[in-house]
């Protein structure tokens, strides 16, 4: 063969062209891996700042106080968000009570009666498409099946928003979790003549509980966070709710209708705000992949 | 375990096999073309490889035997220095290849694997056309000649005996190719750098018969170019297609002698039980 | 345990009747597929009185004018549509560098899982959080160095003429950007670890440095779960709803600056639908349903260009 064809090329079996241009090469590579490096170093800049900020702005106001405390109104200042606390609890707490069991049945029936229908593919890809819808139009749908139907602004209509959110999550991460149960187990239910349901519910679930837990946690850290859905279906309030079937106050919408008031002291009860929801939603990330750890 | 440290070869059998390889080359083949000095390899605190010497002789078949773990893939895999992709290894000794150590400061690492072409068990074709895969080292060395890239293309696969399947295919896929395709082509895409020893890491365990026939007899012809270093499990692969053989036992090298000699009058009494399946 | 005659027991439990669980599993496999259809009957009834008074109009319409009823959501859907963009090509190169960071081991492992650690906590900042982060930091930022650009930059090119207000459509961009980075970063990531080890071995054993093995080899064969992740964080961009809201001005104006405030659907959405009413309602319900028509869109083919992946990949092994 040739031997011209490999004269280009740094050679480990002749002298010249060794150092020149492999250290070209090598050089090139440093470049790029620093730009990498700082790339990625780069994108952690604003969220030590997001967290810095948020530290800074919401500690001096976290006391006791702002917890029992009822919203200020416009320009006056003292009170705090004792009843968004309550009402973002609430209203995660009805979603919760949806979605759970509709996105855990929902799962066991793909996963262990029937994975190939065509029934279980549809709900598979709507699941997928669930998760890409964007929060808002599960508020837009709440408005029109829950408030324009009532006549009124509520906690359910907040809940019911928040439940259409969570729902695929809580199916999807179900559906793996049951997935993560060894086929072994059912076997060995089916051969000793258990029926599908004592099968489920004795051996399959109990295993797949932790995975589902976390599901669970994800999900409570997605709704607790989530301003749009409840911000025209539970709208907000000044005062302690009476009953679910009233407007209700939540963190997220206290922070967003304070933001951009003019009055310093409710932009700090934002920040305040900003940081319960924050330390909330990370503690509920921690839990869940803490379960999912030990499983 | 013996003390058979300084191995080579049986000089009066290697004699016989030499003078015609000679005639077809443009030097005379070296005895020790890749010289192994009391060479020691640790995966982290585990040792692999204890005082290995070894002198493998250029422009011949070197065969790899021994049982799972015995060290051959890492001693392979240290001839290109692919050994320090894993965390924390380290080496004590010396690896030479035609004179030269391949741990020396003043060589890239890149330098040595462009000139050292490596097979692996699994075939491993980028995702890109059969042309793209070949071209592969001469594009990262910056040689974009459309005639250069085109007439290696060529060569290379002739090389390979794969140039008549896939000549009217050079763009499509590699990952439409049959497994044995894949695998000449990945020899192919080795020797378009145009290296000098050729490691191969059980190119042929995941291949079937006819296709592994095909390989061995690519083997055959290729070692007229090349030296030829072949890590195998198949006993009879060994027999078929290497010169010389070296058997590796928990790290040591045991014996290492022309390839006839071992299988028909071993001197170690552990390689006379592998090679008669013993265990192993 | 006496066992008279196993055999007609075992028999008649199985004919105990239907399994009432898998009923009920099967409803609730039902209603999630209806919850979906449910969604867009909804909204399509309730659009209808608008979709009825303005038809196709609504789309190229420019006047939004809840006072005189009228109303056409072309700047918004044009906004929509810019800042995603904007976004995510800021956001593609800094997430881009993350994966491929996350996934090489130029540092220790224990740095790389902070980073990662750190991208997730990204991820999981609420919304409404950014926004209020996007007030603080980025307005008078980009007030500042926007006066700047629009000085300067404004009278050749109209992409940033002035004057520079800091609720504007640039504003609301750079904080979709650090949205959308973790999705870009994640689907990366795992495209890019899925690459099989022995394409990277191949590429070294051939004399390729790292990056042109990460250049060569890694990034063509992750290409398609890169472009999945791009058009997912798409979809994810285009329903951003609160930052956006707090950061672009809500303006229905069109202009060609990225100084000036301007609007989205979402952040429309946001805005104007606790106080609206009659036509208004249907109209912002028409909005909605463009904006569930436009992300189902895009998440469908997103999910299809990653199910492709996945299977190529699987093919490559």
């Amino acid at each position: 063969m040739d031997q011209t064809i490999a004269t280009h090329s740094p050679d480990f079996f002749s002298d010249h062209a060794i150092s020149s241009k492999a250290a070209g090469r090598s050089l090139g590579n440093r470049v790029l891996t620093t730009i990498c490096v700082g790339l990625a170093f780069l994108t952690l800049i604003p969220l030590f700042s997001i967290v810095f900020l948020v530290l800074k702005n919401g500690l001096p106001l976290l006391k006791w106080s702002v917890f029992t405390g009822l919203p200020p109104a416009a320009g006056t200042v003292g009170g705090g968000f004792g009843n968004a606390v309550i009402g973002t609890f609430v209203m995660v707490g009805i979603a919760l009570a949806i979605a759970t069991p509709l996105g855990i049945l929902s799962a066991i029936f793909i996963n262990e009666y029937a994975p190939f229908s065509r029934l279980s593919k549809t709900v598979r890809f709507v699941a997928k498409l669930l998760t890409g819808i964007p929060s808002i139009i599960a508020g837009v749908f709440a408005f029109a099946v829950v408030v324009l139907a009532t006549g009124k602004f509520s906690a359910i209509a907040g809940g019911v928003a928040l439940a259409v959110l969570i729902l695929p999550t809580i199916l999807l991460t179900s559906e793996q979790a049951l997935l993560g149960v060894q086929r072994a187990y059912r076997e060995a239910s089916f051969g000793l003549g258990a029926t599908p349901f004592q099968t489920i519910w004795r051996i399959v679930l109990p295993e797949a509980m932790p995975a589902m837990m976390t599901g669970i946690m994800l999900a409570v850290a997605r709704a607790a966070g989530e301003t749009a859905p409840v911000l025209f279906t539970a709208l907000f309030s000044q005062y302690w709710a009476q009953s679910v079937w009233e407007p209700t106050a939540s963190l997220a919408v206290l922070i967003y209708n304070f933001s951009t008031l003019p009055y310093d002291y409710q932009i700090q009860l934002a920040w305040t705000a900003s940081l319960v929801l924050v330390c909330l939603v990370t503690v509920s990330n921690v839990v869940a992949q803490m379960v999912f750890q030990k499983k | 375990m013996p003390k058979t440290m300084e191995t080579t070869p049986g000089t009066s059998d290697a004699a016989e096999s030499q003078p015609k390889v000679r005639t077809e080359s443009q030097h005379a083949a070296r005895e020790d073309f890749i010289k192994v000095d009391n060479f020691d390899f640790f995966y982290g605190s585990k040792q692999a490889l204890y005082g290995i010497n070894m002198r493998i002789p250029e422009r011949q078949v070197t065969a790899f035997i021994g049982p799972s773990g015995c060290g051959k893939s890492t001693l392979l895999r240290n001839f290109n220095r692919m050994n320090e992709l894993i965390d924390g290894t380290h080496y004590e000794g010396d690896i030479k290849i035609n004179d030269r150590s391949i741990y020396d400061q003043k060589i890239e690492v890149i330098a040595l694997r462009r000139s050292i072409g490596m097979v692996f068990q699994k075939s491993n074709p980028f995702p890109k056309s059969i042309y793209e895969n070949i071209v592969f080292g001469l594009r990262i060395s910056k040689q974009n000649d459309k005639k250069v890239l085109d007439q290696t293309v060529e060569q290379s696969l002739r090389g390979a005996a794969l140039w008549d399947e896939v000549k009217d295919r050079l763009h499509d896929s590699a990952l439409g190719l049959s497994g044995g395709q894949m695998q000449r082509l990945c020899i192919a895409r080795a020797i378009a750098n145009r290296p000098k020893v050729l490691l191969m890491d059980e190119p042929c365990s995941a291949l079937d018969p006819i296709a592994t026939a095909k390989v061995e007899e690519l083997i055959h012809d290729l070692k007229k170019e090349f030296t030829i270093v072949i890590v195998t499990h198949n006993m009879q692969q060994a027999t078929r297609c290497s010169d010389l053989c070296a058997f590796f036992y928990l790290g040591k090298l045991i014996e290492f002698d022309r390839t006839q000699k071992i299988f028909s009058n071993p001197g170690q009494k552990q390689t006379e039980d592998y090679i008669t399946g013993r265990f192993g | 345990m006496n066992s008279p005659s196993p055999e007609s027991s075992a028999l008649d439990e199985y004919k105990s009747g239907p399994d009432i669980f898998r009923i009920l599993c099967w409803v609730a496999a039902a209603a999630t597929v209806a919850t979906l259809a449910w969604i867009v009957y909804e909204i399509v009834k309730q659009a209808s009185p608008a979709i009825s008074e303005f038809g196709f109009g609504f789309i190229t319409g420019k006047v939004w004018s809840a006072n005189r009823d009228i109303f056409g959501v072309l700047p918004f859907l044009i906004g929509t549509v810019v800042s995603s963009v904007i976004a995510i090509v800021i956001a593609l190169p800094l997430g881009l560098s993350v994966a491929i960071f996350l996934s090489e081991d130029f540092l220790p492992l224990p740095v790389r899982q902070v980073v990662r650690f750190v991208v997730e906590l990204l991820a999981a900042i609420p919304s409404v959080v950014y926004g209020l982060w996007g007030i603080a930091v980025v307005i008078p930022l980009v007030q500042e160095y926007g006066a700047i650009l629009a000085k300067n930059l404004g009278p050749s090119i109209p992409l940033f003429k002035g004057p520079a207000f800091g609720n504007s459509m640039l504003t609301a961009s750079l904080v979709l950007a650090l949205m959308i980075l973790p999705t870009i970063t994640a689907i990366s990531r795992t495209a890019l670890v899925a690459v099989p080890k022995t394409l990277r071995e191949g590429a070294y054993a051939l004399g390729a440095t790292r990056w042109e093995a990460i250049l060569g080899v890694i990034m063509p064969t992750a290409a398609p779960g890169i472009v999945a992740a791009t058009i997912l964080a798409l979809g994810r961009a285009m329903g951003e709803t609160m930052a956006i809201a707090m950061l672009i001005g809500n303006s229905s104006r069109l202009t060609w600056s990225l100084l000036s405030p301007s609007g989205t659907l979402a952040g429309l959405l946001a805005n104007e639908f606790g106080e609206a009413s009659g036509l208004q309602i249907a109209s912002l319900m028409y909005a909605a349903l463009l904006l569930v028509v436009l992300t189902l869109g895009v998440n469908i083919i997103g999910e299809a260009v990653l199910r492709r992946a996945q299977k190529n990949v699987a093919g490559a092994l």
